[in-house]
């Protein structure tokens, strides 16, 4: 059944049997559109009604205009608006978390890619650090509490310590509930991340460092002046990307708290607000948060495509080899 | 200051340095392994024991808490582990294909709209799926897909980030004249995909199979909206429900036995294949 469809001598960069090419991206195409592309629009058209369930009646669906967002970006009777608390919340423990994560990630990049320095032992410390970014989040939530909890193996050690009160419980104190949650975070991402910017460093060519070296400049100056500006684009996507996983946050904090955010809510992220309404069948509100998440994951991530594809804009492929090993 | 002591000062200065980078090191991966070794050693511990409080070192119960926590009555991990092992097999296997299959349609063929279909692939790749939710829970109640598997694996076939992977390895391993000569032997195009392309594409399959199943294993944000029937739930939907049930009335021993059973064949996995998987990890951004 095949066409003799291919004038010899000249090679094509690509062969033109189309039809096979929109068969092949069928399936992928068909997918996203029935479970991604059509429910996406479908929440954002939810989060123009009036759609909830009061006890056992439903209300709704009746168009309501701008009203979810309106009322999204109200103050409750106590004077807050409660998606900018959450998006707080939500933005202070994923920083928590982020900055050391990169601090150290950057540190062990350079400890791992160091000649002068020659650590051994590195698949081993690789494969430790690496470890926690594959557990499963709910599993190592269910474990912080379970060590944690009043009369938990760890509060039990520190009370006996005297380094806190019997009565202390880490989950009614601010502090302790966010610094959990955000070295949970942290230990599951620091290794994730020191791994890349790893793989970025050793991209850099070495005669630079090298050069860099012999003209007198000590680490730091290499550091700041060699290895750092060029390992930004790198560095730049990878910290993008944790921003936007950070929006994300949900499995720890959810299953660390019960749902509850404890204490007074000050844990609860953006995404676990938006859980609550779609668990109670509010569609309407849930749609208008969906699309505020959609809104600033959208943003974030227009910087990560850019970056990505910036190789496929070239139109010279020896130029995109040349720029190749930054993305 | 003479040649000597330069070289002796610079020997002290690296010695420090070193010092330094491996106490680092160490106490980064004592922390990253604690609360896992807490978590096995409490597991062999039976109630009473773990009610005396923190202890570093194994005692006899485990298969005693293992058999406890298999055999709970509300809490079925066994057949949570194997719905979950179903869900997350399935998603992995069909995730590789056809993110293999769509980057081979977009990097081989020439075809009008080759180009958008890319660009648009590439745009919603950081769209994460917590913003379709309530829409994809609506439409699948309406399909009467809910407690079904159906919208837990078939959504796996259009996963952009492993289609960028698959893109970008074919990009530095395929070779399209490979491609040609199949077609001068008069191979038909699928048969072409199947049998020579995929075995080439093996190791990025096998990398991106472990990352899709790890993925779907842990999943816990949409399959805790579309499943309620009991013998249905995965083991992320289990693991929050223990966290939901009264506290003091559980035998804590099968608590950690629960923990660690969610956490087993992930860990293994790993075990085994930690080389690899910490390869795969750059490969998928970084171009080098």
């Amino acid at each position: 059944m095949k066409k003799p469809n291919q004038k010899k001598g000249k090679m094509p960069d690509s062969v033109s049997y189309a039809k096979w090419g929109y068969l092949f991206i069928t399936p992928f195409f068909l997918v996203y559109l029935v479970f991604t592309l059509i429910p996406q629009f479908l929440t954002i058209y939810n989060s123009f009604f009036e759609s909830y369930r009061d006890g056992l009646t439903q209300v709704g669906p009746n168009f309501v205009g701008l009203q979810n967002y309106i009322t999204l970006f109200t103050p409750n009777t106590d004077g807050v608006v409660r998606i900018l608390k959450y998006a707080g919340n939500t933005m202070i423990m994923w920083a928590a978390g982020a900055v050391p994560q990169f601090v150290i990630a950057m540190l062990l990049a350079i400890f791992f890619t160091s000649y002068r320095l020659n650590i051994r032992g590195q698949g081993f410390f690789k494969t430790v650090i690496y470890m926690p970014n594959l557990i499963m989040a709910a599993a190592f939530s269910m474990l912080f509490y379970t060590l944690f909890t009043r009369g938990g193996p760890i509060q039990a050690y520190l009370v006996s310590t005297g380094a806190i009160n019997a009565t202390f419980d880490f989950f009614s104190v601010r502090v302790t509930v966010r610094g959990m949650i955000a070295l949970m975070n942290f230990l599951m991402w620091f290794g994730n991340t020191t791994i890349v910017l790893m793989a970025g460093i050793m991209g850099i060519d070495q005669c630079l460092f090298e050069s860099a070296t012999l003209d007198g400049a000590n680490s730091v100056q290499v550091f700041f002046r060699v290895t750092m500006p060029l390992l930004m684009p790198i560095f730049v996507y990878c910290f993008i990307t944790a921003m936007i996983g950070g929006i994300q946050m949900f499995d720890v904090p959810q299953v660390l708290t019960n749902g509850k955010g404890n204490p007074d809510e000050l844990s609860r992220t953006l995404v676990m607000y938006l859980n609550g309404y779609l668990t109670n069948k509010n569609y309407g509100m849930a749609g208008a948060i969906s699309v505020v998440i959609f809104l600033l994951t959208g943003i974030l991530g227009f910087f990560v495509y850019r970056m990505l594809s910036a190789p496929y804009k070239e139109s010279g492929r020896l130029h995109r080899e040349r720029k190749g090993n930054v993305l | 200051m003479n040649h000597m002591s330069r070289n002796t000062k610079g020997m002290i200065q690296l010695f420090i340095l070193r010092l330094f980078a491996y106490l680092i090191l160490i106490f980064l991966s004592v922390l990253c392994l604690f609360f896992f070794y807490l978590m096995v050693i409490n597991s062999t511990r039976s109630n009473a024991q773990l009610a005396r409080g923190f202890s570093l070192v194994p005692e006899g119960n485990f298969l005693k808490n293992l058999v406890n926590a298999w055999n709970d009555s509300s809490i079925n991990i066994p057949r949570g582990m194997l719905n979950s092992l179903l869900i997350a097999l399935s998603t992995a296997v069909l995730t590789t294909y056809f993110s293999a299959l769509t980057a081979y349609g977009i990097h081989v063929y020439d075809f009008k709209g080759k180009k958008l279909a890319f660009t648009f692939i590439m745009a919603v790749m950081m769209i994460p799926p917590q913003v379709s939710a309530l829409g994809f829970v609506q439409m699948m109640n309406k399909m009467n897909l809910t407690n079904n598997y159906i919208p837990l694996i078939i959504p796996g076939i259009a996963a952009p980030v492993v289609f960028f992977y698959m893109k970008q390895y074919m990009e530095s391993v395929l070779p399209l004249e490979i491609i040609d000569a199949a077609r001068v032997d008069g191979s038909n195009e699928f048969y072409t995909f199947n049998t020579i392309v995929l075995p080439i594409m093996k190791p990025a399959i096998a990398v991106q199979m472990i990352f899709s199943f790890v993925s779907s294993w842990n999943n816990y944000f949409i399959p805790a909206l579309l499943l309620d029937e009991a013998e249905l739930k995965t083991v992320p939907i289990m693991i929050a429900q223990l966290r939901s049930a009264d506290y003091s009335k559980f035998d804590m021993g099968k608590v950690y036995m629960f923990i660690l059973l969610s956490i087993l064949p992930v860990i293994i996995t790993y075990i085994f294949l930690s080389k690899s998987i910490i390869r795969g990890v750059t490969a998928g951004s970084v171009k080098g």
